[in-house]
């Protein structure tokens, strides 16, 4: 068997498993890939050649022996290069923290995807310190969209969307503090999962935001997104904020139950505002095919994304600080003249967004009694051009960075969880955010699973590669 | 002229030993004035005392 770049992460591990393919022919197909795209893609900052074909060669003489293999065996996947990687240093796009000593152990995350068979080809560019929406890197250079490569992949687990959109890897993690793994999702047409906050370790990864920070799969299937998701819960006391209240929920065997039964409404207000046409769309396509009518205002969501922002802006700056005293000069200046910003915002103010992170939390508690499932767009518009820096909308100029992320924050605000879904759009995807009650990760995968059924969501190929 | 907030980011820059090359002071007014703007968003919707704060969410 050969592999061909659309294999799904389900359709290698099934066929390691049965002995039809390699483990090691699995990742030699991926590393070549890597070589023959990432020049113009650039989501890779690091190729971790040798400890891949050690792994895979590991799983293939486990197969050889008769052993059982994961449900991920020799499925290569990469992560964003906040996470600790054994033996690299964690760069979390930054230049300053490549300084830092080399990483000794993996981030729980690798751990699990390898316990479970899959193995680590590299780790992946994203915006300096995760405080980004583009993708745009000014130490390592864009990570680019695989669907016209003048484009934003969408930030900041830029990479990831173009690693994973690019079909160079059939997954890759990323982390998603304001809409890092959804963004990228919709620029580069792809599936991505941030889960409930605290349901997927943190553990060995670098930080943005403590309460705003998630970690989570991007594929290009629902089964391999929920694959991966799966093979990532529990516990785990290296993670102050990673649930312990809550065992393993498989969802695979869940995909496929029907979604008839299920409440499913369009967010209004803030969600139907600011939109380009192709987003109006894509939530149209959505909703129609699943037979949602019914709109639900969300209340103070634009208040929601206000507050996100300012806790955003104070708890980066207070991550930062000291660099910020020490090393101004070696940030990304756009990146650094935001968080010195945000170490000037009078403390009342943070502690007012906190107070009404609660308020708000209640009142999404209330709108779940009645629906089991919100449908919101992922992005206000289709991939803009790197560098671009304002885009009109309604006969006004806006600026692209702000307003990338005005649709996700509300949303991750108060840690919901949420599948992001690609509209397959001429010339350009675009996605839709499958918003659910918290821990109900399973519902919003089964709605995934049912669109991409339908045919409504796919991740297109990448024909221009 | 001085800006509105130039007053205020001496005084904090200072309180907080973070220096501020003149070159990217309008660059950091500019993102604090967009701070400030979606913070007093935040601050002008009335809550009852009693309200808890959520500095992490659990559900």
């Amino acid at each position: 068997m050969t592999t061909k770049p659309d294999l799904t992460a389900a359709d290698i591990a099934k066929a390691v498993a049965g002995g039809r393919l390699s483990a090691l022919d699995a990742t030699e197909a991926a590393l070549a890939r890597i070589k023959q795209h990432d020049t113009t893609l650039n989501s890779f900052t690091d190729v971790t050649s040798d400890r891949a074909r050690a792994r895979a060669r590991a799983i293939d003489a486990d197969i050889a022996a008769g052993k059982t293999v994961g449900p991920l065996a020799g499925v290569p996947f990469a992560v964003k290069n906040l996470f600790d990687v054994a033996g690299l240093t964690t760069r979390a796009g930054s230049k300053i923290n490549r300084d830092l000593a080399r990483a000794k152990r993996d981030a729980t995350l690798i751990e699990r995807m390898e316990a479970a068979g899959a193995v680590l080809v590299g780790a992946l560019n994203m915006g300096e310190y995760a405080y980004d929406f583009t993708g745009e890197n000014v130490h390592d250079g864009p990570s680019r969209n695989p669907h016209d490569t003048t484009r934003m992949s969408g930030g900041s687990s830029g990479g990831s969307g173009s690693a994973v959109g690019g079909a160079l890897v059939p997954i890759a993690l990323g982390s998603d503090t304001n809409g890092s793994i959804r963004v990228p999702s919709s620029f580069c047409g792809i599936f991505g999962l941030k889960p409930t906050y605290g349901r997927l370790s943190r553990a060995r990864s670098f930080p943005f935001v403590a309460s705003l920070d998630h970690l989570g799969p991007l594929a290009r299937s629902v089964t391999d997104l929920a694959l991966a998701y799966d093979a990532m819960q529990g516990p785990d006391a290296d993670d102050a904020a990673c649930t312990t209240t809550r065992g393993l929920e498989p969802t695979v065997p869940l995909l496929a139950n029907p979604v008839s039964d299920l409440r499913i409404a369009i967010a209004g207000g803030h969600f139907q505002s600011n939109l380009f046409p192709e987003a109006v769309e894509a939530v149209g396509r959505v909703a129609k095919a699943l037979g949602a009518t019914q709109v639900v205002d969300i209340p103070e969501a634009a208040r929601a994304r206000a507050a996100a922002y300012v806790i955003t802006t104070t708890e980066g700056a207070s991550l930062h600080l000291d660099r910020l005293r020490k090393r101004p000069n070696d940030f990304d200046p756009a990146v650094r003249d935001r968080l010195i910003a945000g170490a000037m915002v009078p403390a009342p103010l943070v502690d007012r967004a906190q107070k009404f992170r609660r308020w708000y939390r209640a009142q999404l508690a209330e709108v779940f009694k009645s629906v089991d499932v919100l449908l919101a767009p992922a992005t206000p518009c289709t991939a803009p051009k790197l560098g671009q820096v304002t885009f009109k909308l309604d006969g006004v100029e806006l600026p692209v960075r702000a307003n990338i992320g005005i649709h996700t924050q509300p949303i991750s605000f108060i840690g919901l969880p949420v599948v992001a879904v690609p509209v397959p759009l001429e010339p350009l995807p675009i996605g839709v955010q499958i918003i659910t009650a918290p821990w109900r990760e399973d519902i919003a995968l089964r709605v995934a699973y049912a669109l991409e059924r339908m045919g409504v969501v796919a991740a297109p190929s990448p024909k221009r590669l | 002229m001085a800006e509105p907030l130039d007053d205020y980011i001496d005084a904090v820059a200072k309180a907080l030993a973070l220096p501020i090359e003149e070159a990217r002071r309008p660059a950091i007014r500019a993102n604090l004035d967009v701070s400030l703007r979606l913070a007093r968003l935040v601050d002008d919707f009335a809550l009852p005392d009693e309200t808890e704060p959520a500095p992490v969410f659990t559900a």
